[in-house]
């Protein structure tokens, strides 16, 4: 395996844990709060499919972006309503989005463009192109730094710098901002912030709508960037890889970010290596498919070590006494 | 002219639902006093404090802060008026340091760098001024609940507050631990606060407090200086009937050995060693106490004796020895041994909650062949009849054999399992807590039951982490810490204070 190659495949790594890395983002909000999001894969998809319409319509991914955000912030709303004002089952609410998501934009797709329940595909300005950092091209000859360089760091879309730098942001913001210390706090003991004078409704709707936001944008860059259109269940479970990685990161944004590269290295690798010959066993291309999926399920079923999630996960806040 | 007062609240109604949980209060709390608010469970003591903290809105009535009318819609104008609440349950949040806790919902800036700096200062000073020592950087979860509430009120002073609420704040306190928190109460006093103390203890009430008002179903019904009261005439009030408050019992004519118990031990499914060599026994016709601080290895006896959990070591009843390997015993084959058990936690042990009350009476004696009416059916009919009289006889209320357990009051719920228990005539009843969460009418009702069945010569073995009660009731007491027992003493040969010592692990003979 040389050098060129291993740097494709951790090229591949980074545009694959992108959308992973900004649902988990977007969960470790909502799930800070107190409130379970389920429904992470719902948003992704409903944003996926709005911003690839809207951007082939207007032609314009800016316009497609903003859909995208707007589609994923219509469900977390729907979701904070049923889970946070009407104290409704927080699983329930998001499977339900789930569906929703699920059945609407097939639906829709085959409504608006008579595709087979696909966008048209995207190109020029109604997709994210990839960004040329300063020098990039002076420096690629430089070795071993300049690959480096120029084909891991540099040239990725915008979404995927954004990503990044989310990272460091949300951590700054949950744990030096008064934001972030009330989040952390109405997650674990929603009664000390009430009684605290601070409003529990409103803080948990903020966190849900952070959550709308990042998941509008995971959702926009699968259609928009990392593909150039939208597909029938595009998404393919990544709510959901989202979510272990979450857990497998204990909630903490930096190891969500080493939770989501690993998952994106495994798809990276089964991209890349359709069948790897292991001296005569030839491991099979669907295991390599597979892989992320089944780590997921091994991570939820709780071998990794012990995961504490937020105190108050998962119920309502009831006023009491 | 008089001063106004710190709070005044006039003809403050409020009802939920068809239940009038406070009506037509009006109380005067004098600035820099300790006004105590005494009154049963279920009085309106809390609803009360929750309104005046905004927690909850009146349907009618005024509050006044030092003389001003106070529109108090939530808990922040509550603060903003100068009101600091310690909740019965603190509302900590667990994995965040002190100075965390403290700042939350008073940060003063975006940013918590300064806010934390500030409260550390503040601290410090709060801890000298008050004598409220406290790690700031300490975990809420690693530190004692006698610290925990420390934090509490920091928080409230923290926010500036002058009147400071405290409700029920002894009952999951040590005696040491509840000593050093009036410690604090004087201390705040001194300084000018003013401060409210909800209770049931009218031990407390007449220790610490300047004024005290009383509460009885949902309405006040006296407000006296606690130095022309005594806890007779406070009783009285809150229940409206006399009470006795102690026990009235003969000394204790015991006889033969019924349970004996040698070198006990228990380690539980997490390694711990709960019961660290355990040896006692208990005589027919006594009660032997069982006191210290919860944790230290009471339940974990009871636990053992009553069936639970397996132990290893030796424990004889009427001379023959039990299996305690837990293999071949449970409660049941306990109670066949003439075994009865009144379990510490009667929500989670003692009873199903949505299971009605006759069916709650015949737990752990379902198999008796005497109320079967056929091999496969039970005779509900009798078994019905039969708890009906139970009720009648124990003065449960209401006697409604068909409501679930869990529509029934604390105290009634005790009597529901103390009926179960006593009336199979046994042998030995250990009786873990008969009276947490019971009222002061409930509690002498059980205590005399209890004596009764002392005198018609069975054994008692009580647990109870209320010092008063192992005073007042056992004939012996045995004082348990971290799972051995640290000595045995006579009620009337010993105090407060020595037993206070021997649960903190202190054998001032054996120094």
């Amino acid at each position: 395996m040389d050098f060129a190659t291993v740097l494709q495949v951790l090229d591949s790594t980074v545009r694959l844990a992108t959308p992973l890395l900004l649902a988990c983002l977007a969960g470790l909000f909502s799930e800070r709060s107190g409130i379970f999001d389920i429904g992470l894969e719902g948003k992704m998809l409903a944003a996926a499919f709005l911003s690839a319409a809207v951007a082939a319509v207007t032609g314009s991914v800016w316009w497609g972006l903003l859909a995208g955000i707007g589609a994923s912030m219509f469900l977390s709303v729907i979701h904070g309503l049923a889970s946070i004002t009407f104290r409704g089952n927080q699983l329930i609410s998001g499977v339900a989005i789930n569906f929703l998501a699920a059945g609407l934009t097939v639906v829709i797709a085959q409504d608006w463009f008579d595709q087979g329940g696909r966008t048209p595909s995207l190109g020029g300005d109604a997709r994210f192109g990839p960004i040329t950092l300063p020098l990039a091209d002076t420096l690629r000859d430089v070795p071993v730094f300049g690959p480096i360089y120029h084909d891991l760091i540099s040239g990725h879309t915008l979404l995927v710098y954004f990503a990044l730098a989310m990272v460091p942001l949300t951590w700054w913001l949950l744990y030096r901002t008064r934001f972030g210390l009330r989040l952390r706090a109405v997650g674990e003991n929603p009664a000390a912030v009430d009684t605290a004078g601070v409003s529990v409704i409103g803080l948990r709707f903020a966190a849900v709508a952070i959550c709308g936001v990042l998941c509008g944008i995971a959702g926009a860059y699968l259609a928009t960037a990392l593909q150039a259109g939208f597909v029938k269940d595009m998404t393919a479970g990544r709510g959901y890889i989202a979510l272990a990685a979450l857990i497998f990161a204990k909630w903490r944004p930096w190891y969500a970010l080493s939770a989501t590269l690993l998952f994106g290295f495994l798809q990276a690798v089964a991209l890349r290596y359709q069948n790897i010959d292991l001296g005569g066993f030839v491991v099979p291309v669907q295991f390599m498919d597979a892989l992320p999926y089944i780590l997921t399920v091994i991570i939820l079923a709780g071998f990794v070590g012990k995961a504490i999630p937020p105190r108050a996960g998962g119920e309502p806040y009831v006023k009491e006494r | 002219m008089t001063t106004a007062a710190a709070i005044e609240l006039k003809g403050i109604s409020k009802a939920f639902g068809p239940v009038q949980a406070n009506k037509d209060i009006s109380i005067r709390v004098m600035p820099g006093t300790i006004h105590g608010i005494i009154g049963e469970n279920g009085a309106g003591k809390s609803t009360l404090m929750s309104i005046l903290f905004g927690f909850y809105k009146a349907d009618a009535g005024e509050i006044f802060i030092n003389g001003t009318k106070a529109n108090i819609t939530d808990s922040q104008t509550a603060i903003r008026a100068g009101i600091g609440m310690v909740f019965q349950h603190f509302k900590l949040v667990q994995n965040f340091s002190v100075l965390e806790n403290v700042i939350l919902g008073a940060e003063d800036g975006a940013l918590l760098r300064p806010s934390l700096a500030k409260a550390r200062g503040e601290l410090k000073r709060l801890a000298e001024e008050y004598e409220l020592h406290v790690d700031p950087d300490a975990l809420i979860e690693d530190l004692s609940v006698g610290h925990q509430q420390r934090v509490e009120i920091l928080k409230a002073l923290y926010r500036q507050a002058d009147i400071l609420i405290l409700d029920e704040p002894t009952g999951v306190l040590t005696p040491a631990e509840a000593d050093q928190l009036f410690r604090i109460l004087e201390r705040l006093r001194e300084e000018g606060k003013t401060i409210i103390l909800i209770t049931h203890k009218l031990r407390e009430i007449m220790h610490i407090t300047d004024t005290v008002s009383v509460m009885r179903r949902g309405q006040m019904t006296a407000t006296v200086k606690t130095s022309e009261t005594s806890p007779e005439q406070l009783a009285e009030l809150m229940v409206g009937r006399k009470v006795l408050l102690r026990v009235d019992k003969k000394p204790a004519t015991p006889g033969a050995p019924v349970l004996e118990v040698e070198n006990l031990r228990v380690i539980d499914e997490h390694g711990v060693e709960r019961l660290k060599g355990v040896s006692l026994n208990v005589r027919a016709g006594e009660i032997l106490g069982i006191a210290g601080v919860a944790g230290n290895g009471q339940s974990a006896l009871l636990e053992v004796l009553g069936g639970m959990i397996p132990a290893t070591g030796t424990v004889r009843m009427n001379g023959q020895e039990l299996d305690l390997t837990g293999t071949a015993s449970d409660g049941q084959s306990r109670r066949a041994r003439g075994i009865a058990h009144v379990p510490e936690d009667r929500q989670h042990d003692g009873l199903i909650m949505d299971f009605s009350a006759w069916e709650n009476t015949v737990f752990g004696y379902h198999n008796d062949p005497a109320i079967q009416s056929n091999a496969l059916l039970m005779d509900n009919a009798a078994i019905r009849a039969d708890t009906a009289a139970k009720m009648e006889r124990f003065d449960v209320r209401p006697p409604d054999p068909f409501l679930p357990a869990k529509s029934f009051s604390g105290g009634n719920q005790q009597k529901i399992v103390l009926a179960r228990e006593i009336e199979r005539n046994p042998d030995l009843l250990l009786i873990g807590q008969p009276t947490r969460g019971v009222d002061i009418g409930a509690i002498e009702f059980i205590h005399q039951r209890v004596v009764e069945l002392r005198d018609a010569g069975k054994a008692i073995l009580l647990v109870s982490v209320e010092l008063d009660e192992i005073m007042s009731l056992s004939d012996r007491i045995a004082v348990m810490f971290d799972g051995r027992i640290m000595g045995e003493r006579l009620p009337e040969q010993t105090n407060e204070t020595e037993l206070g010592l021997l649960m903190a692990g202190v054998n001032e003979e054996a120094a």
